[in-house]
């Protein structure tokens, strides 16, 4: 057995995960970076996008993050998120009626500010459903 | 008799004041243990953001193209305080001494001769604030909506807060809470959000190893800034419900003691009362019976 890394995933809210994996891959502002056991010390911000985590050669889940945080130190790796979700439980035709009420609503919009938050909440959904594929 | 029937009317309305207190405790017992528990589960992530800043931050005081979050704007003339509170009331002295802290700051602050607004997150604080400083309140966060403080309660504060803090409008903010010590101790805290203040003997599990970053410092710490003006507002927050329970837990516990207290009082002088109609009806029959 390889060496393990830890992860902790933590949100404002709670701790979301915290477990043992062989390498995760996460979605660095400059690029995604993989994180094996023993990798140097590194804080990075991250971009919306995918957390990979891998067992062996295979992907064993997909955690979608808003962009966050990540610091690696010794064997430990600790992901700081404001919203992550498991892409698994996702769902795609629910997604994108959401981005259809989102773009309706934008379309609707009486004013900037409510045409801003429309737009600001079709972006999110939209990076959900990127990360999907 | 007129006065025994007022008597056991009062008993019986205060037994039912009891019952009212006597669940209102129980209730606020519930939510302690939810806001407690909500307060733990956030311990994690700020401790982390804690311990990033602290390795961020420390490189960077002192230098001049430090943000302005951290480092300020160069003047202490223009101070927005926040201040937050319970939204309903029956809970003691929590919104009070609450309100009291921000006005003793704000009047301390006038005096220097400093511009001072007030943002009110919670009602029951502007109430308590509006008769004095009515014209240095921008605005309230109604949170009555939110059953839970979550997260999602803090961003759009930390959001206008941010948009403020870029228009210009003002150099210091401080966020007025109360800080849950026990159910029967909370302590008022005023604690200043911008600029951020370094946190102090935050552990920094890194000791002496030497960390690279990316993209690059400045730049994490562009980001780290907004977000941790977010989590600690969210974290005041988070205090806040869980001191208000308790306040309110204590607060309601003494008001069903008292309503017991008074139940024996009034018990006692109704007998009273009774023992003594008996007595007075009694020498009524017996002088009657002696004139005979």
């Amino acid at each position: 057995m390889a060496d393990m890394i830890t992860m902790d995933l933590v949100s404002p809210e709670k701790l979301l995960l915290s477990d043992e994996f062989e390498m995760v891959v996460l979605p660095g502002a400059e690029g995604d970076f993989g994180v094996l056991a023993g990798h140097s010390p590194i804080t990075s911000s991250l971009r919306p996008g995918v957390i990979s985590i891998y067992e062996g050669d295979k992907e064993k889940d997909r955690i979608f993050v808003n962009g966050g945080f990540a610091e690696v130190s010794k064997d430990k790796l600790t992901v700081l998120a404001e919203e992550a979700i498991y892409v698994a439980d996702l769902d795609r035709a629910n997604l994108e009626q959401r981005i259809q009420n989102a773009r309706e609503d934008e379309e609707d919009a009486k004013d900037d500010e409510t045409r801003r938050r429309a737009a600001e909440n079709r972006d999110h959904l939209q990076q959900l459903l990127d990360a999907m594929v | 008799m007129a006065n025994l029937k007022e008597l056991k009317n009062r008993i019986s309305s205060v037994k039912s004041t009891q019952k009212i207190t006597k669940a209102m405790k129980m209730v606020a017992a519930a939510k302690l243990r939810h806001a407690e528990e909500a307060a733990n589960a956030a311990r994690p992530y700020a401790e982390r953001m804690d311990s990033m800043m602290a390795s961020l931050a420390s490189g960077m005081v002192g230098r001049d193209d430090a943000p302005k979050l951290l480092a300020g704007t160069g003047s202490d003339q223009r101070h927005l305080i926040i201040a937050a509170t319970g939204e309903r009331g029956l809970c003691g002295g929590f919104n009070n001494s609450i309100a009291k802290a921000v006005s003793l700051r704000v009047d301390k602050l006038l005096a220097a001769g400093k511009d001072v607004k007030i943002l009110c997150v919670g009602k029951k604080g502007r109430d308590a604030l509006k008769r004095k400083y009515g014209h240095l309140i921008i605005d309230l966060v109604d949170l009555s909506g939110s059953k839970r403080i979550g997260f999602s309660d803090a961003l759009p504060i930390a959001q206008r807060v941010l948009a403020m803090f870029d228009a210009d409008e003002f150099d210091v903010c401080t966020i007025f809470y109360a800080k849950f010590v026990s159910v029967m101790t909370q302590e008022v805290q005023g604690q200043q959000i911008i600029p951020a203040s370094v946190p102090e003997g935050a552990e920094t599990d890194s000791g002496d190893v030497v960390y690279e970053y990316e993209p690059d410092e400045e730049e994490i710490l562009a980001e780290l800034l907004p977000r941790n003006l977010s989590v600690q507002i969210f974290r005041a927050l988070l205090e806040n419900s869980a001191s208000e329970q308790g306040a309110r837990m204590s607060a309601m516990e003494n008001a069903t003691r008292n309503a017991g207290e008074m139940i024996d009082k009034l018990t006692l002088q109704y007998n009273r009362e009774r023992q003594a109609a008996i007595t007075s009806e009694l020498i009524e029959i017996i002088s009657g019976a002696e004139a005979l």
